[in-house]
């Protein structure tokens, strides 16, 4: 388990899964967010305070994500899409069939709008030598994925710390 | 109400937030999400493969809920700017999650944009699940609006 994979270390630094979101961003399911976790910021609930602060509605920051996880099913679609592929790749080449997300930055850019139709990409940064922790013993990664929104501006970066492994008896 | 630079120094400490989980706080906020996946809805799936006691609350919807406790603090003209935080231990339905923050340092940049580093924890009890660093942008002076701020005057 010691030696990574060749194919594995050719993807550190590559960017893969270039694609648009499924679907526009849209204010439904930023109020679904909002309720989700009681968020009564009238940038998403009063249209006069959008229109005075952001120059109209705008999404929850934290919901960059939220715009490119897959349909759950889909037309012509065999088996569920998943977000964030290359941390799947990891878990499939690595032979690590469970695993974790322990760290999470995002760093915000140009807000995101209802209307808009994102962009997004995933950069594998780095992959650790294996590891034991109380759940199992593994290797973390570390994945950069990025967003730009239709006019090319950069709307935000999340940078995922993942942790996959096989559990002990 | 808007909370401006002025009104901050590091060591203010946030008002608290508690939160009782239930089993639909933890789905409401996955399929909020968008995260089908099934440790965060099917408790025998979480209790077999993943080998915690229930379902738990996902990663976006922890960041969730650090934007909805700081700006119900900053009021609509904070800026989120940067947010890093580090999963620890896993929250239950039956947790009562309580978010606590502390400002440990203000800072203007050269552009003049106005910043609060915010550090927050979500705890169950005694037990720290998670915790955060916020970088939040606020007003510098009446008027300032972070918000407006665009390209290379934005600096997260």
């Amino acid at each position: 388990m010691s030696e990574l994979p060749s194919e594995v270390a050719g993807w550190i630094g590559q960017k893969r899964y270039q694609q648009a979101g499924e679907f526009e961003v849209e204010r439904g399911y930023v109020f679904t967010s909002c309720a989700s976790v009681g968020n009564g910021n009238p940038l998403f609930w009063d249209e006069s305070v959008a229109r005075e602060l952001t120059g109209g509605w705008i999404a929850p920051p934290t919901m960059l994500s939220v715009w490119f996880r897959p349909h759950y099913w889909a037309p012509q679609r065999t088996g569920a899409a998943q977000p964030l592929q290359v941390h799947f790749d990891l878990k499939e080449k690595l032979g690590l069939p469970e695993a974790i997300m322990t760290d999470n930055t995002i760093v915000f850019g140009e807000p995101v709008r209802p209307g808009d139709r994102l962009e997004t990409w995933q950069v594998l940064r780095s992959v650790s030598e294996p590891k034991r922790t109380k759940l199992g013993l593994g290797r973390f990664w570390v994945i950069d994925v990025e967003y730009q929104n239709q006019r090319g501006e950069w709307v935000g970066t999340e940078t995922y710390t993942g942790f996959g492994y096989r559990r002990e008896s | 109400m808007s909370i401006a630079i002025g009104d901050v120094k590091p060591g203010l400490a946030l008002p608290e937030l508690a939160v009782d989980v239930s089993a639909t706080t933890v789905v409401l906020g996955a399929l909020a999400s968008r995260d089908w996946r099934p440790m965060h809805h099917d408790k025998d799936f979480a209790q077999q493969r993943n080998g915690v006691r229930d379902i738990f609350l996902n990663t976006p919807n922890l960041a969730a809920w650090y934007e909805r406790y700081l700006t119900d603090w900053s009021g609509p003209t904070g800026r989120l700017g940067r947010m890093q935080f580090r999963m620890r231990d896993s929250i239950f339905p039956g947790d009562r999650m309580v978010l606590r923050g502390t400002v440990e340092k203000v800072e203007t940049d050269e552009l003049g944009c106005a910043w609060a580093e915010v550090a927050v924890s979500i705890a169950v009890g005694e037990r720290i699940c998670t915790d955060c660093t916020a970088r939040i942008a606020l007003p510098s002076a009446p008027g300032d609006n972070p918000w407006r701020r665009k390209g290379a005057d934005w600096r997260p």
